[in-house]
């Protein structure tokens, strides 16, 4: 029986009609995608909120008396997680991912629309679970976001009954979402990309976030196995990670478990997290900076092979988060090296993208702006993971403010600045309208200089030797008292730039209403998402007919053509008679 | 972990070859026209629904890989103390791989189009695979009352949580049996089915192989 | 535009302040210099990558933005060449780093034959450290022996712990100039062992044992942190190191008591406490129940080890030396005359036999309130105030409720604890109490009134 690829399937598209069909319960990527971005966005102000009260903690400690030590550490875990596991991969893969991934493939939908619609709500599950933790007895766990045993179940931390239960099943349920959706990014970059759209031809953006998934695919499982048998470990009392401990005074029942072999499992997830986050960041700051420096991405097949080894070698670096673990020492030999062979590939990528803007046509649009800033946080919070990853640099720095300052940079700010980027360029594809230019500016002015105006002091009294995760420095004999100067303007840069964030939310706001009309393709960019039969796109993308792809993404610029782009779908003239197969 | 690095190696391996091997000497900047020859264009003529069971699988077997690395790495601790496998393991493990035979016989059928065939088969593998449900439970229950509990050592934890494991997705394949079984009984033509008795029985014969790795391995240690 | 200044600035920014800012590694006190050195091989490298790939970005952006309609970009799909070029370059400088690090990390993997031990035990939110005794051996210890007499949790059987000295309340001496290896044991969870001026630290994971190694080169005492999240005390887990030398580390070995000195201490006598009690008794009462009007707390139904504690801070001048402790500066003089140790333990053991009376409730507040800022004390000082004996929090249900009022307050001034450097329990209050106020701290007592 020849094969009818879905995406021809006209009749498997049912068009609801209901308000309730169509924004509600939606199998309509775009419409999961932006359920997806509201709910991360609503769960990222939460965590923007708790990372202003931790500062306001540091830069004033006992000023403000509302914020306690277990409310404290409360905050760092539940920053920490919701900002990563809630907030960016839910963003990158189930936000961009979804919308993406179908339009810049010249599908009609994602493979499996039903199972698409169910990973979002068992997503908002997860999210609802997380966010219950808060109202439990004692609150959310306090075990830091990597809810180390037995710290994470044993008394001496906050909410190491209901809290920790809380996080654990919501992790799980999140593993599952994103299983769910998982599935669907592969299974439709591989499966239902239109015709003449080969591998090769395919943006980064799409490179990126397919690779990403591929990495969670993988990775999640090893959360999912720590948590479940963490909370065995907490319910049933059995002995996977906790040894023989007294707590608190209190010989516990357990006996001979291992934590570091959590760990293992922990970060066997936690590392390639990094590169769920950072690879849809990559791909997508790619397109942004080929289009608006009208310049094809430079060497974009080392880009596809980056992204392809980072994926690959971000397997085998994981124990660089366990230098001082007490693992055995001798791994560090190993893992410090394949730590800084993936800085090769890395450092490709950031000269790719320099080279891009290299004799190209820079049009310095907001989108723009955040890409190049993403560049130079991404620089910035690359080579301090040089210093990291390389072990024996790291025993004096891990577990200090150094760390924080480098993984925010890279981790936090830099993919946050793309995910700006990111929407400021879709949000016309999406709503028909662009948005504000001055808000624009200013969101990304205060954003970008006010990280750097928070972390860069911070690497610094991190090498000083300041710990992190301290809920107040006390009486600390080599800390001069600058360091304390130093907080205080911490966190007046963080409650700027937190401010500033929530400008971005009336600009989104002011303008889904008021905003100006957008031109059908904005950025006159060449990708297949301009390129659908209504805009913004309806149900289906395409109206009748699939598009078909002629070139690659990165056609601007080109020697001889009329305009600096070329879309993708543009027929060629020797083609234009009407005959299909080549 | 090594365990665990093996198999991801082979997967991460596959992933990365393909890619490269696909797109090594590809100059997309230089080839202009709809490259593809079937209509769905540079895509794969592999079913949307059975590359996603086997990206799946991927997962699971991940998952997996994972629980066996964590075994390996607490077995070394010294209150490992070995359990013995119940003898009604061998027969679930006899009830699993006749599951698996009927399966592969339903899908030969439905190839055929012979309807009565699959209906018959399915109906057969489904009923051995309640019985290694079963028979697993059996296994739990006589676990417990020979006083080996899940907390009583890692080795009884890790016996639980595999077989647990491994049921539940075994419990998560048969609700699609079900579904399947109920579609042939509503006389849905053959060729509507055909699709889910070929993932079923991928499905079937992964979770055998699991088992069988599985068993091996609680039974060597 | 803005852009390509911004981008400048904040590079030559950057790298002034990374050598203006006055926040750099610590004066150090190990033979870990080479770990210094790894980090400034480091820093060059990236500086110099840091520098010229913002400042090439700069340029470009000047260069290349657009300038009008009419203005196209060059187009060049790659460029295998520079590619190539720009991947070696990268390649060296990663060997550059990674090589001289390796080789150090050789040196911390293999810790000197003739390395001296100690043993640093963690727990929350104290550091305790034991030495082998003359043996050279130290005796096995199990977590699960771990109790109020056993706080080691040494095995009473191994003869080679016998000898071995046990160092409670957080400071340590070892000598200058030779290698010691930090065996590193955990009695609840993960802790990290940190000297910043030493530059090496690693984790204590119970149910192992990891170390590090170090050769100590510079006198003076150093500050010992916890740096890996251990609960709601993380940040109070403090300890000192002191480099003495090393006649002088003998000297004060030689006062420390062993784990055989510690097992032969006799329990305090109530009967011969009963007698010296008697001075106690005019402030405190009779049966210990506290008097209010002469600001003397209830004591009955205190545990020993805190009262003895006290007791010792306050002839020692650790408590009640403050000038704003108006109490505290009355009761130094009493317990000066407290010579000996057995005289305190006496005490303590009579004050146990009294009869426990709830005391008095004075203070008023909202109960509810309180409760929720008990979530954090209860960690300690146990759910119901039972107090515990293992995290030195001693009991609070029932005892004078006027008095942690005041305490709760000294603690929060500074007036206790703080300015205290040997009161290294008193010390983890001060950053405990920091979110208190007076309302508040009524609140929490008004709850603690209802156990």
């Amino acid at each position: 029986m020849a094969h009818v690829a879905l995406a021809d399937k006209e009749q498997e598209l049912a068009h609801p009609k209901t308000w309730i069909g169509m924004y509600v319960w939606s199998q309509d990527h775009k419409i999961i995608g932006i359920q997806y971005i509201i709910t991360a966005t609503a769960v990222g102000v939460i965590a923007l909120i708790l990372s202003g009260l931790m500062r306001l903690q540091l830069g004033y400690p006992g000023v403000f008396d509302f914020i306690q030590p277990d409310e404290y550490y409360q905050a760092v875990t539940m920053h920490g997680m919701i900002m990563i596991v809630f907030m960016l991969t839910a963003f990158f893969l189930g936000g961009f991912g979804n919308v993406l991934v179908p339009l810049m493939c010249g599908a009609r939908d994602m493979a499996f629309p039903y199972m698409n619609m169910l990973s979002y709500w068992v997503y908002l599950l997860s999210v609802i679970v997380v966010c219950a933790s808060f109202f439990v007895p004692e609150g959310p766990t306090g075990a830091g976001w990597t809810l180390y045993p037995p710290q994470a179940i044993t008394e001496g931390t906050a909410g190491a009954d209901w809290g920790i239960i809380c996080m654990t099943v919501s992790l799980g349920l999140f593993v599952v979402a994103f299983t769910m959706g998982g599935l669907n990014y592969v299974t439709t970059a591989f499966q239902a990309r239109t015709r003449g759209m080969t591998l090769m031809r395919m943006p980064l953006s799409v490179w990126g976030i397919i690779m990403a998934t591929i990495l969670g695919l993988l990775a999640f499982p090893a959360l999912l196995v720590s948590v479940i048998m963490m909370t065995l470990d907490k319910t049933l009392e059995t002995s996977f990670f906790m040894p023989a401990i007294s707590s608190l005074g209190e010989n516990l029942s357990h006996e001979g478990g291992s934590p570091i072999l959590f760990q293992h499992l922990f970060w066997f997830f936690g590392h390639p997290e990094v590169y769920i986050v950072a690879l849809p960041a990559f791909g997508i700051v790619s397109d942004l900076i080929s289009t608006h420096a009208r310049k094809n991405i430079f060497g974009y097949r080392m880009m596809v092979w980056a992204i392809v080894a980072i994926g690959g070698l971000s397997f085998i670096v994981w124990a660089h988060h366990m230098y001082v673990s007490g693992m055995n020492p001798y791994f560090g030999f190993f893992f410090a090296t394949t730590t800084l062979i993936i800085a090769v590939p890395t450092a490709i990528k950031v000269y790719n993208w320099v080279l891009t803007l290299w004799r190209g046509n820079i049009h310095l649009t907001v989108p723009m702006l955040f890409a190049i800033g993403f560049i130079f946080t991404f620089i910035h919070g690359g080579i301090t993971g040089l210093f990291l990853g390389n072990v024996v640099v790291d025993v004096p720095l891990s577990d200090t403010y150094f760390v924080v300052g480098h993984f925010h940079m890279v981790m936090g700010v830099s993919p946050f600045l793309v995910v700006f980027g990111g929407i400021y360029h879709w949000f016309p594809l999406l709503t028909g309208r662009m948005l504000n230019d001055t808000m624009g500016k200013i969101h990304f002015w205060v954003t970008f200089l006010g990280t750097y105006a928070i972390y860069l002091p911070m690497h610094y009294i991190g090498i000083l030797g300041v710990p992190r995760r301290y809920y107040a420095n006390g009486t600390t004999e080599f800390l001069p008292d600058s360091v304390q100067s130093a907080n205080v303007s911490i966190t007046i840069a963080a409650l700027v730039v937190a401010a500033a964030q929530f400008l971005f939310l009336i600009n989104i706001f002011w303008s889904i209403f008021k905003g100006r009309k957008s031109a059908r393709n904005p950025w006159r960019a060449t990708t297949l998402e301009w390129q659908t039969a209504d805009y913004p796109p309806k149900h289906g993308n395409w109206g009748k007919e699939l598009p078909v792809v002629y070139r690659w993404a990165y056609s601007y610029s080109v020697p001889g053509a009329k305009e600096d782009f070329i879309p993708q779908t543009e027929t060629p003239s020797r083609y234009t008679k009407g005959e299909g197969d080549v | 972990m090594t365990a665990t690095l093996i198999v991801l190696a082979l997967i991460m391996g596959g992933v990365v070859f393909w890619l490269i091997y696909q797109t090594i000497n590809v100059h997309p900047w230089a080839e202009e026209g709809p490259i593809g020859q079937h209509h769905a264009g540079g895509a794969y003529s592999i079913p949307a629904a059975k590359i996603g069971l086997v990206v799946f699988l991927c997962v699971a077997t991940s998952l997996f890989s994972l629980f066996v690395s964590a075994y390996f790495q607490r077995m070394d601790f010294s209150d490992w103390r070995p359990l013995a496998e119940p003898d009604i393991l061998w027969l679930n493990t006899a009830f699993l791989i006749l599951g698996s035979l009927f399966f592969q016989r339903a899908r030969n059928a439905a190839v055929g189009s012979q309807v009565d065939g699959v209906r018959n088969n399915l109906l057969i593998a489904g009923l051995l695979t309640f019985a290694f449900i079963a028979g697993q439970l059996w296994a739990w229950q006589g676990l417990q009352e020979h006083g080996y509990f899940l907390s009583a050592n890692p080795a009884n934890s890790f016996f639980y949580v595999l077989t647990a494991i491994h049921a539940l997705h075994i419990l998560g394949g048969l609700w699609v049996w079900s579904k399947t079984v109920f579609r042939i009984q509503n006389k849905t033509e053959i060729y509507q089915v055909r699709m889910s008795v070929e993932l079923c029985t991928i499905y079937w014969h992964f979770l055998l192989l699991v088992w069988l790795g599985l068993f091996a391995l609680l039974l060597s240690t | 535009m803005a852009m390509a200044i911004i981008l400048i600035f904040l590079v030559v920014g950057s790298v002034v302040f990374h050598f203006m800012s006055p926040w750099y590694f610590t004066e150090i006190a190990s033979n870990w210099g080479a770990i210094d050195t790894t980090v400034t091989i480091t820093f060059i490298v990236c500086g110099v990558v840091f520098v010229a790939a913002n400042l090439f970005m700069a340029y470009c952006i000047i260069k290349y933005r657009n300038k009008g309609k009419n203005q196209r970009a060059s187009y060049e799909p790659e460029n295998k060449k520079l590619e190539g070029w720009l991947t070696a370059i990268t390649t060296v400088g990663v060997v550059a780093m990674l090589a001289p690090g390796l080789i150090v990390w050789g040196k911390f993997v293999s810790p000197p034959e003739n390395a001296a031990i100690v043993e640093v035990v963690g727990q929350q939110w104290q550091w305790s450290f034991r030495f082998p005794g003359k043996d050279g051996q130290l005796g096995t210890s199990d977590n699960r022996k771990i109790s109020i007499d056993n706080p080691f949790g040494m095995n009473e059987e191994d003869p080679y712990g016998q000898d071995d000295v046990l160092i409670e309340g957080n400071e340590v001496h070892i000598p200058i100039g030779l290698p010691i290896k930090f065996l590193l044991r955990s009695k609840d969870v993960l802790h990290n062992f940190t000297v910043p001026q030493f530059r090496v630290k690693m984790d204590l994971v119970p149910g192992m044992v990891p170390w590090i190694w170090l050769t100590p080169t510079r006198l003076g005492t150093f500050e010992i942190l916890c740096e890996e999240l251990c609960g709601i005390g993380h940040h109070t887990m403090r300890g000192k190191v002191t480099v003495v030398e090393e006649e002088q580390f003998h000297e004060w070995l030689a006062q420390q008591p062993t784990y055989a000195m510690l097992v032969a201490q006799q329990p305090g006598n109530a009967e011969a406490g009963k007698a010296h009690y008697q001075v106690c008794a005019a402030c405190h009462g009779v049966q210990g129940e506290g008097i209010h009007a002469l600001n003397a707390p209830k004591l009955s139904g205190q545990e020993d080890w805190y009262l003895e504690r006290q007791l010792t801070y306050f002839r020692d001048g650790i408590r009640g030396s403050n000038p704003n402790d108006l109490l505290g500066q009355q009761m130094a003089p009493m317990a000066a005359g407290l010579v000996n140790e057995t005289l305190i333990r006496d005490i303590a053991a009579y004050v146990q036999t009294l009869p426990d009376e709830p005391s008095v409730q004075t203070v008023q507040g909202d109960v509810k309130n309180g409760r929720d800022l008990y979530t954090t004390c209860g960690k300690c000082h146990g759910k119901q105030g039972e107090g515990r004996w293992a995290v030195n929090a001693p009991r609070l249900a029932g005892m004078s409720d006027w008095y942690m009022v005041t305490q709760l307050k000294n603690f929060k001034h500074g007036v206790r604890g703080a300015q205290h450097p040997q009161d290294a329990t008193g010390r983890q209050m001060e950053s405990m109490v920091l979110s208190l106020n007076d309302k508040k701290i009524n609140d929490l007592v008004a709850y603690i009134n209802t156990f």
